[in-house]
């Protein structure tokens, strides 16, 4: 049977440029959510996690001098770094890209010299963009599930591997944050005005942040250890509702259990969505419930950098991955006292325990949702 | 596993609905995307009040589900034994304009809600209530390779028995094709067609 390994991997977000600086940062329990004034995006101050623009245009510089949206910059720059860490050939034709974004570059709707028949505005047009970079061969591929983007991503990369279709795959995700969609979470209603507190029983919304992650998927045998494995996931409709969270937390059952199917023993943690809406962490609070997973230590790390959208599942993936080597889950950052609808095992400070593996959840619009189970390797 | 194999197909473009290849109700009066949509909507005796409230590519992706499944019987496997694969163009960028032509008033969270393309198959999973796999993939134009190859390995390699495949596209000029299959393993009675990559591709998406 084919395994499909984590080989090399980068997170970019407010906290850094680097996966290592971004745990790091989390660690120590920094968080890169700041109030925004820039009125390019909200006409009111707003918490918001934003990725350091003069820094990604100077890292940019060093590896391209070509035009590029800061979308474009961020995509490329995190496929760079974790390509530059890996052994694989990013050009072979055994070799796939897949890049998971919700909105990629739709902020040049809003700028001047945007006009709704800019190619930039297609999400292929970004997966092209990123594998020509690489001088990939193979048609790249894009997934655009809103909140469970990355994790679906990953899931998909996993199964065109163990499939045999190929060896490697680079899932790259991304998203900026833009008024488009500033003005549409603020119109819902979902946003926090202070920075989000996931679990928390006075959580009142969430925060958005922006970002981009990688992480190479491979099924050649790690050259060192410890390594993580992506062993299974799955993807499910809640059938319930297109912008509400399941009361019964139906769908987010029915993909854990099947991704918990024929696994002996409960993850060692879970690395949950945790977005901070009142309805959200309920809905995961009853799904672990079902599930028997209320014993198992739980966290969320949009405290730290907010919901990065289309590179929140491959960010929280990674990160997870690093508890995973580290025997160390991250810290809920902004949880005081829990109060959901369900008791869970959440997590308020850095947790030193013996890991073998963690099951990292998502759920969003469209009532989505997807789950995946990484083991460590020793 | 058996063979996989289409149990029927829908596909609905500016001149026609049709089911299996054969035109099963004209656009003779050539009416515009929201008029043949209602049109359909009225011809099948749909009740369903949201319809109303999707915008363009839900509309699109509900009616043809709608008509591929009108008289399937939905007991025969579980909601989570049920997938939706999808893949357009243009994403939700037909009401990404219209959104962020609100922006400037006030923004609409009944239209914001629609800027993520995988909202169809939120509306078709609750009309039908299936819970199985789902992913939504952008594409420069139809990969059917791709997607029968992935169709394929859910049926392989996850508890799906029944799989809601295709294409719903509405472009920014509101230019708009649906192409969705009823896929299932094979029984050997209702083979309408075999879900192979070469027919598909060539014959079926193109009648």
């Amino acid at each position: 049977m084919t395994r499909v390994y984590l080989e090399s991997d980068n997170v970019i977000t407010s906290l850094g440029f680097t996966t290592g600086q971004n745990f790091s940062a989390m660690e120590a329990g920094i968080s890169g959510i700041h109030i925004s004034e820039n009125n390019e995006l909200s006409l009111n101050p707003f918490p918001v996690s934003l990725v350091d623009k003069i820094r990604l245009h100077e890292e940019f510089s060093g590896i391209s001098k070509n035009e590029h949206t800061d979308f474009e910059k961020l995509i490329l720059l995190s496929a760079h770094k974790a390509l530059a860490g890996s052994a694989i050939n990013p050009s072979s034709h055994k070799t796939l890209f897949i890049l998971s974004t919700t909105k990629g570059n739709v902020d040049l709707l809003h700028k001047k010299s945007g006009n709704n028949q800019d190619v930039r505005l297609y999400l292929w047009h970004s997966a092209d963009l990123l594998r020509r970079f690489f001088n990939n061969p193979n048609q790249a591929v894009v997934i655009s599930n809103a909140c469970v983007s990355g994790l679906t991503a990953m899931i998909t990369g996993m199964r065109l591997i163990k499939n045999g279709d190929y060896d490697n795959v680079v899932v790259t995700g991304g998203d900026v944050v833009s008024k488009f969609i500033v003005s549409g979470f603020q119109s819902f209603l979902s946003l926090s005005p202070q920075p989000c507190r996931p679990f928390d029983r006075n959580r009142d919304g969430l925060t958005l942040g922006e970002g981009a992650a990688t992480v190479i998927l491979t099924n050649r045998n790690p050259e060192k250890l410890p390594a993580v494995e992506l062993v299974a996931g799955a993807t499910s409709n809640d059938a319930n509702h297109i912008s509400g969270p399941s009361r019964t937390g139906e769908g987010l059952f029915v993909a854990i259990n099947k991704t918990l199917n024929g696994i002996g023993e409960p993850p060692g943690f879970i690395s949950a969505h945790g977005t901070a809406t009142p309805y959200n962490d309920d809905m995961e609070s009853i799904a672990f419930n079902r599930a028997g997973l209320q014993e198992v230590p739980v966290n969320s790390i949009k405290g730290f950098i907010g919901h990065t959208l289309g590179a929140a599942g491959i960010i929280e993936s990674v990160i997870g991955a690093g508890s995973l080597v580290k025997n160390r889950v991250i810290k809920t950052a902004g949880l005081q006292n829990q109060g959901l609808a369900q008791p869970i095992n959440t997590i308020k400070e850095n947790l030193d325990i013996t890991l073998r593996s963690f099951l990292k959840t998502a759920s969003g619009f469209g009532g989505s949702n997807a789950t995946a189970l990484f083991v460590k390797h020793e | 596993m058996n063979n996989l194999t289409i149990k029927k197909y829908v596909s609905v473009k500016s001149d026609a609905l049709r089911i299996n290849g054969e035109i099963a109700l004209a656009n003779g009066s050539s009416a515009d995307f929201g008029e043949f949509m209602k049109h359909i909507y009225h011809f099948y005796k749909v009740s369903y009040l949201k319809f109303f409230k999707m915008d363009a590519l839900s509309k699109l992706g509900f009616i043809a589900s709608k008509v591929l499944l009108i008289d399937d019987d939905s007991s025969r496997f579980e909601p989570e034994e049920k997938a939706i694969v999808v893949a357009n163009r243009s994403s939700s960028l037909n009401t990404d304009v219209k959104y962020n032509q609100s922006i400037s008033e006030i923004p609409s969270p009944a239209v914001f809600v629609y800027t993520l393309p995988n909202i169809l198959q939120g509306e078709i999973s609750i009309h039908h209530n299936m819970k199985g796999e789902n992913a939504f993939f952008v594409q420069e134009k139809p990969d059917v390779p791709f997607l029968v190859n992935y169709v394929n390995i859910l049926f392989k390699t996850t508890r799906t028995k029944k799989v809601i495949a295709g294409w719903i596209e509405v472009d920014v000029n509101n230019f708009y094709q649906a192409f969705l299959m009823d896929v299932e393993e094979s029984d050997n009675n209702s083979l309408i067609a075999n879900f192979d990559i070469d027919l598909i591709q060539n014959q079926l998406f193109t009648e």
